[in-house]
């Protein structure tokens, strides 16, 4: 049974959510990423989910992280300002170890900015907008079929790792609408975090295991165990022991290098001879595949870059695209002041030239702007 | 400490026959960390109290807390607890509770955490009729960032940040409870204990979101500060500052008057959230909404 289907990008995050057993959402509502709390109040339902629509985005955060600390998977979705506001409780997450996503879908900023309009200032805060040391993951889908199948990722990755996932999306690929098959997009089977089990007595819910997850205790499974966002130990109770602390806060990071491998995707277009490479997100990737193609029929050596995993990084495939393909040059193409090109220029020092190529007017960056760029930086 | 539980387990003895506060804490975690003479363990024991009256399932209960001293109360119950951030343990607490109607969903907040910074939350867990019960304990002042004035300090008081005095009118808890909607009201004293352990009691069997106020006292920092004696001193003057609600017949004093009203100040039947939601929800389907 094939099902071809007009649907917009917020859409897909919701119904990808879904299809990978989110049960639980609490929104507040914010353009441009409404559509995806108006999915989920339609179609959780249906499924025996929950939806509701908070006081505000920092009451929002914390019902999803408290439905998850229940052992229900659970998702809420914003824009800048609400972004903003979800920040200490998207720590507590972290900190906590709560699986939990989060759609922000970029509009121009600071503060109200231009609400209905593309941007990709929110780089820089999807890595570090909550206070203090910790580990995320931002995945940045680029069609209306990635903001589905990267959703369903989204959700696997943090039940897995047990870890809060930002869906980064821009206004455009939010709002765009494509032709998809959903039941074309591989789904794999439904992933849930590893519940606690085994004696009750001794059990510490922060144990570390090999794979520095810790088993996940759920209420009502009889390990009545003690959940806080105080620095803590194994046993979960508040610690200010220099070695304990630096431990703890050690695993959380180590946690998401030890499964780098699961975490990072990208895709690469026409690298293997590029003598400039073009590395960009979200919509921008879309400019600067169109502008591979019209720059390569112009007989320009033309490649493209996307990190479909934003944060972590993919460092290696990074540094190994332009080693591999000789590119002297590369272009950051991005809607926002230059974010992303401070990662691939720490990255790249000393291999390749490295160009900015901004856009903070509202407008998204044309495949001619890119191709442009491209000619200049190689002549 | 072994030997002041067990004179704590002797006296409660004589008073609730088969209560031991030994099966509800957490004596791993003890002693614990609040100051002498602090309200907030009389709140906790009378809170464990009342649990163990209902027969509550310990696997089944949840425990969710703010941040302050107050916030500090969850890791010592032996139950599933959860230690949230400032000022949202309701919001918390209402993600927990949607996702998991089966638990009895306990909070517990101060009166900085639930009347400031998580006023917001507050007025919309009132309106809302979620099925849980917030405890909130009123010390009139922010213990834990060292006594900074609070909505609830009275006019006057001392605090780190009115060190000329308070000159902001405070909020009557209970009445921006029972304003903005609360199916059930309450206030107690600690000093009457045996009274806010079945007020608690009838608030946790309330179907819908209740509300109960304890008027806890901060001795170490607020009551020196003010020269307001020992701790028994500040109950003693407490209680005598509240008279029973069932002695008088409404709550119309907008700021807090020389005596507050304790006991149930509001109860009525309505919805509860959760299974309205979910009634609904069966309603359209029913119907084959598309
Ligand atoms: C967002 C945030 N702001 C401020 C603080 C600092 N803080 C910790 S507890 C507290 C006040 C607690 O007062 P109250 O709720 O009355 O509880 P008490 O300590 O008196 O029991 C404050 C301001 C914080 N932890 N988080």
């Amino acid at each position: 049974m094939t099902q071809r289907r007009n649907l917009q990008g917020n859409e897909a995050c919701a119904l990808g959510a879904i299809r990978a057993g989110c049960r639980f959402f609490a929104g507040y509502p914010i353009t441009p990423s409404s559509e995806v709390a108006e999915a989920m109040a339609r179609e959780l339902p249906r499924v025996g989910g929950t939806f509701i629509q908070m006081e505000d985005e920092i009451a929002s955060m914390g019902a999803v992280v408290g439905a998850s600390m229940g052992g229900v998977k659970a998702m809420t979705a914003t824009s800048g300002p609400g972004f903003s506001l979800k920040q200490e409780n998207l720590g507590y997450a972290c900190g906590a170890e709560v699986p939990c996503v989060i759609v922000n879908v970029m509009r121009g900023g600071p503060s109200t900015g231009m609400p209905t309009r593309p941007s990709q200032g929110d780089i820089m805060q999807t890595r570090w907008g909550t206070h203090g040391d910790h580990s995320i993951i931002v995945l940045a889908p680029a069609s209306v079929a990635e903001a589905y199948s990267e959703t369903i990722r989204a959700v696997n990755l943090s039940e897995t790792l047990r870890v809060p996932v930002v869906v980064l999306l821009d206004e455009v690929v939010g709002h765009l609408v494509e032709t998809v098959d959903l039941d074309a997009i591989p789904a794999g089977a439904e992933v849930w975090r590893k519940f606690a089990t085994g004696p009750r007595e001794g059990f510490e819910p922060y144990a570390v295991t090999d794979d520095l997850v810790p088993p996940m205790p759920r209420p009502g499974d009889g390990y009545r165990s003690h959940t806080t966002g105080l620095t803590h130990g194994p046993s979960g109770f508040p610690t200010q022991v220099p070695d304990q602390a630096r431990a703890a806060i050690q695993r959380l990071s180590d946690k998401l290098d030890l499964h780098r491998e699961a975490i990072e995707s990208y895709r690469t277009r026409a690298i293997e001879d590029a003598e400039v490479l073009i590395v960009a997100i979200g919509i921008t990737a879309r400019a600067a595949q169109a502008a591979v193609t019209d720059l390569r029929a112009q007989g320009v050596r033309a490649g493209l870059f996307r990190p479909v995993t934003l944060w972590p990084f993919p460092e290696q495939a990074l540094r190994d695209t332009v080693e591999n393909s000789g590119a002297r040059a590369v272009i950051v193409p991005e809607m926002n002041q230059g974010q992303m090109v401070l990662e691939v220029e720490r990255l790249l020092a000393g291999r390749a030239e490295v160009h900015r190529l901004n856009r903070i007017d509202g407008e998204v960056i044309a495949p001619a702007q890119i191709a442009r760029k491209a000619i200049e930086v190689l002549a | 400490m072994k030997d002041a539980m067990e004179q704590v387990a002797s006296r409660d003895a004589g008073s609730a026959a088969e209560f031991d506060i030994r099966q509800y804490v957490r004596l791993d975690q003890m002693p614990h960390f609040l100051c002498p003479g602090c309200g907030h363990g009389i709140a906790l024991r009378a809170l464990l109290w009342a649990i163990h009256d209902l027969g509550l399932d310990k696997d089944k209960l949840a425990v969710v807390s703010g941040i302050g001293c107050s916030g500090r109360l969850s890791a010592y119950v032996d139950a599933n607890s959860f230690h949230t951030t400032h000022g949202r343990p309701l919001a918390f607490a209402t993600g927990l509770a949607l996702a998991r109607p089966d638990l009895h969903v306990i909070v517990i907040t101060g009166d900085g955490d639930s009347l400031a910074i998580g006023g917001n939350h507050l007025i919309h867990a009132c309106r809302r009729n979620l099925n849980m019960t917030c405890m909130m304990l009123n010390n009139e002042v922010y213990g834990m960032t060292g006594g900074q004035v609070s909505p609830t300090t009275s006019a006057g008081r001392l605090t780190t940040t009115t060190p000329a005095g308070n000159s902001e009118p405070v909020f009557d808890a209970c009445a921006l409870a029972a304003g903005a909607g609360a199916t059930f009201v309450g206030r107690e004293v600690t000093m009457q204990i045996v009274a806010l352990r079945n007020l608690l009691r009838d608030a946790i069997t309330h179907d819908g979101f209740s509300f109960v106020e304890v008027m806890s006292d901060c001795t170490e920092i607020f009551g020196r500060k003010n020269d307001l004696g020992s701790s028994p001193e500040m109950i003693l003057s407490q209680k005598s500052a509240m008279r029973p609600f069932a002695y008088r017949n409404t709550v119309d004093e907008p700021f807090r008057p020389n005596t507050m009203p304790t006991g149930v100040l509001a109860r009525h039947e309505r919805a509860e959230y959760g299974a309205a939601y979910r009634e609904m929800c069966a309603r359209r389907q029913d119907k084959g909404a598309k």
